[in-house]
């Protein structure tokens, strides 16, 4: 029925087939991709020193129950059948059982995923429009005071390492002058509103952090656009500057800001262990530390995959609208 | 009738090396209403910086130092930069050299018509949109209802440069300054740019500054002239007059560089060097670009291979190189087939035939020096190194006509176009080939200079009887050196033989076309041409 759909839309428009076909193209290239990964991803666990059986057991396990419990683990097989069962387990959803406790993976990654989706999530509501605007700002008024104190600015906080300013905005907001919890905890019955509230701290946090990398490549990507011949035309035609920044090279300076949103959004996802642990916050970065702590590999191994197929997601997603962005490749690149 | 703009004593400069050098040096003009003004010079004297000037716009790194700009009794010269925002396009418009770069790639072209008269606060987006399309087929633009809902790219070169003529009336100013619009143009789509030009300036009575280096091109459409060189002006005049008695010298360069050269003698009886049969070739596997191609080559003799953009010439030179293998036919190069592909050919195949580009700014690494681009054929081929390889470099220099102690050891972004390109000679000269391959070797190049080059290369293959290949699409280049001229059209070759038979009537229909369109130095070609073609529609 799908398919069906597919092929109407495919018959209907040309610019839909051709975007189609892209999205296709990539979406098996990132299949391969993910394959790839999982198979390092496994083969990184395997070289982990110790042994989960040990770990778990204790030091004063006879080796005869350690043995026994490794059989009962299915750790007694060796490594490739063991790989296969669990992508052909991750595939259909069975991410197997939590070593340490054992509980479903599923069960303490689903929520956890979620909470780090939802941190980044509503970062990126903060982070994105501000360095876009403020990229933009900097352009129209490059070289000045203005765009020296806002360069300025994002690079000192992103100079600095994420739990320093972590620190000096807990000290500020929530020490001295009280206005936001310092720790972000939140459960699963907290309505909406007060969960955007627990987490607005780290959420500034990240925002600082991330917003330079972004605003500076706005910055550029337009200043560069800036130098065409279009925009010397746009200029002779009279159009006032602001517009030439907002209508005429903003869009075609689309594409690496596109690419450096993503990146920044796969880092918000896969790269705020440190935040999290600051703020306490129950994100799937600090399972996973805990979890190679552990020896937990069935949550190791699923949670590094979930992050690489994020991660993966993100730039075939960023791929697909920088393209669209163009009126060139839109109709070119098939 | 009063002047609609007045240039009095302008200066302008601009900051390279460190300082502020003088650029446009003391130049005045005027232009009266349904006057066209035409400034022509080589790149280097300044015409659009002067153009530019016109609208009160200096460019980056350029600045208006003192002179005065009056434009309809608005003095532009010391104008705050909103009062010049107001006047630019509204009053006074522009017309790029380049309109496939002057055009926004992100928006469609009649969107990119209406902004400024929207902007400017004339009309609203259908109003706009209205007139846009009025002024699209009077430019004879294809479905003029239609093609302003295209994006750029979707648009060829002559449609375009139209299109941005009808972008500079958007807004009915009084004046257009057209700079260079139809450089980049095949011949027969200048023909169309030009007749959208007089349109304007005669049916619409506007006035017009006409910038470009062709002194035949701008005899068509300028009531006078003015010939700048260095940012000064050489002379001034009526286009008639000036064509007819040039009173400066460089003026009379100039004219002459269209002067055709005398025929050479030839023997038939030369050894044929290169013989193509029955090539085709394809980039997609789908789609052939190029079928039939037969062609045979002589020893010390030139073909010109001729077309326009699109029509397979510079793909015929892949395929002859090899770096794009032929699907069919064969290529025998000194008695010796060729295998088609370039992996597969010996390196003394490769030496014998050599390559030189259009662009020499790409074609010369921009970090090495003179002395290590022409050594390094000599290292490859020969395996000659130290004093003897300076000693041959030497000899390169002086047989293209640069003076080894100055120029051995700059680095090749320390040249001017011309010598980079003399550079590119030098670096196939020193492989010693029966067979250079020039593609479009002076389109980039002003016109005396390009003269310059092919008089080097006439006389290069005077001495050692090299043969060329020589692609381009300026017939005016063919008519100065080819001896056999083939005409390629839509990846075939459509006609081909001896110079004198190919420029002498009957011609094939689109031979006919293409030689047609070269404008001539004769004021009333343009206006005979755009007649005739009238009538034969009727």
């Amino acid at each position: 029925m799908f398919l069906w759909k597919i092929a109407i839309m495919m018959k209907r428009d040309s610019f839909m087939k051709s975007v189609l076909i892209l999205i296709l193209k990539r979406w098996g290239a990132s299949l391969i991709t993910i394959f790839i990964i999982s198979v390092i991803i496994f083969i990184g666990v395997e070289l982990l020193p110790g042994d989960v059986a040990q770990t778990v057991l204790g030091q004063s396990a006879t080796p005869e129950t350690v043995e026994a419990f490794r059989k009962e683990l299915k750790l007694d097989l060796p490594p490739h059948i063991r790989y296969g069962t669990w992508l052909n387990d991750f595939v259909h959803g069975n991410f197997g059982n939590s070593l340490a406790n054992g509980r479903p993976v599923s069960e303490l990654i689903g929520w956890r995923f979620a909470n780090t989706l939802f941190l980044a999530l509503s970062t990126a509501m903060i982070a994105i429009p501000l360095a876009v605007l403020l990229g933009m700002l900097a352009a129209f008024y490059r070289n000045t005071l203005f765009d020296k104190l806002i360069s300025g600015t994002t690079l000192s906080f992103i100079s600095f390492p994420e739990f320093f300013v972590a620190y000096i905005l807990i000290s500020l907001l929530s020490v001295k002058f009280n206005i936001f919890p310092s720790l972000a905890i939140i459960d699963k019955d907290m309505g909406f509103f007060s969960k955007i509230y627990a987490i607005l701290l780290p959420s500034l946090t990240l925002t600082c952090v991330v917003t330079a990398h972004m605003m500076r490549q706005t910055r550029a990507a337009i200043i560069n656009v800036l130098a065409s011949a279009y925009i010397e035309m746009a200029e002779i035609k009279g159009i006032k500057r602001l517009r030439i920044i907002v209508h005429h090279a903003f869009p075609n300076s689309l594409s690496p800001v596109i690419n450096v949103i993503a990146i920044n959004l796969a880092y918000l996802i896969v790269g705020v262990v440190i935040v999290e642990v600051v703020f306490v916050y129950p994100g799937l970065g600090q399972l996973l530390v805990d979890s190679v702590a552990k020896r937990d590999l069935p949550v190791v191994q699923a949670s590094g995959l979930i992050f690489s197929i994020a991660y993966i997601f993100l730039n075939l997603l960023a791929d697909i609208l920088s393209m669209l962005s163009n009126p060139k490749l839109r109709q070119t690149q098939i | 009738m009063n002047n609609l703009l007045e240039i009095k004593n302008l200066y302008i400069e601009g900051f390279y090396e460190e300082r502020w050098h003088p650029i446009v040096r003391d130049i005045s003009l005027d232009l009266k209403r349904g006057e066209v003004l035409g400034l022509i010079g080589e790149s280097g004297a300044g015409k659009s910086t002067i153009g530019l000037a016109a609208m009160g716009y200096a460019r980056q790194g350029c600045r208006l130092t003192s002179g005065s700009i009056n434009l309809e009794g608005i003095e532009l010269f010391d104008a705050t930069e909103e009062d010049l925002r107001l006047v630019r396009g509204s009053k006074i418009a522009y017309v790029a050299q380049s309109a496939a770069a002057s055009f926004n790639p992100s928006h469609r072209v009649i969107k990119q018509y209406a902004e400024a008269p929207v902007h400017h606060g004339l009309m609203n987006y259908k109003e706009a949109e209205k007139e846009g399309i009025e002024i699209y087929r009077r430019l004879f633009l294809p479905t003029p209802e239609k093609i302003g809902y295209r994006y750029p790219h979707e648009l060829s070169g002559g449609q375009l440069q139209r299109a941005m003529v009808a972008m500079a009336m958007s807004c009915k100013p009084d004046i257009i300054v057209f700079d260079e619009p139809t450089t980049a143009l095949d011949v027969t789509t200048q023909i169309e740019v030009l007749a959208a030009v007089k349109e304007i300036t005669e049916k619409m009575n506007k006035a017009a500054l006409y910038i470009t280096h062709d002194l035949a091109v701008v005899a068509q459409v300028a009531h006078r002239i003015m010939v700048l060189r260095n940012g000064r002006l050489v002379e001034e005049g009526e286009t008639r007059a000036l064509i007819k008695k040039p009173k400066e010298k460089y003026t009379r360069e100039l004219l002459n560089v269209r002067a055709l050269r005398e025929e050479k003698s030839i023997t038939d009886r030369m050894d044929v060097i290169l013989d193509i049969k029955d090539v085709a070739a394809t980039y997609t596997g789908v789609e052939t670009v190029l079928e039939d191609i037969d062609l045979i080559l002589r020893r010390g003799r030139t073909v010109a291979l001729v077309g326009e953009s699109g029509s397979g010439k510079s793909t015929l030179a892949k395929v002859i190189t090899g770096l794009l293998p032929a699907i069919h036919g064969s290529i025998t190069f000194l008695g010796k087939e060729l295998p088609s592909e370039l992996k597969k050919r010996k390196k003394e195949d490769l030496r014998k035939m050599q390559m030189i580009y259009q662009m020499p700014d790409t074609a010369l690494n921009p970090k090495q020096t003179v002395r290590k681009v022409i050594g390094r054929p000599l290292q490859f081929y020969f395996g000659i190194r130290g004093q003897k390889a300076e000693d041959r470099i030497k000899d390169l220099l002086r047989k293209i006509e640069l003076d080894p102690d100055i120029y051995i050891d700059r680095l090749t972004t320390e040249l001017s176009g011309g010598e980079k390109q003399r550079i590119c000679i030098a670096r196939a000269l020193a492989a010693e080939p029966d067979l250079i391959i020039c593609d479009e070797v002076t389109s980039a190049l002003d016109q005396l200079v390009a003269e310059g080059i092919l008089d080097l290369l006439q006389d290069l293959q005077n001495k050692t009887n090299m043969s060329y290949l020589f692609i381009t699409h300026d017939l005016a280049t063919v008519k100065a050196i080819a001896d056999k001229i083939v005409i390629m059209l839509e990846g075939k070759i459509i006609e081909q033989g001896e110079k004198k038979e190919i420029l002498a009537p009957p011609h094939h229909e689109y031979t006919d076309k293409l030689l047609a369109s070269v404008p001539e130095m004769d004021p009333d070609w343009l206006d005979n041409l755009l007649d005739e073609r009238a009538s034969t529609f009727i």
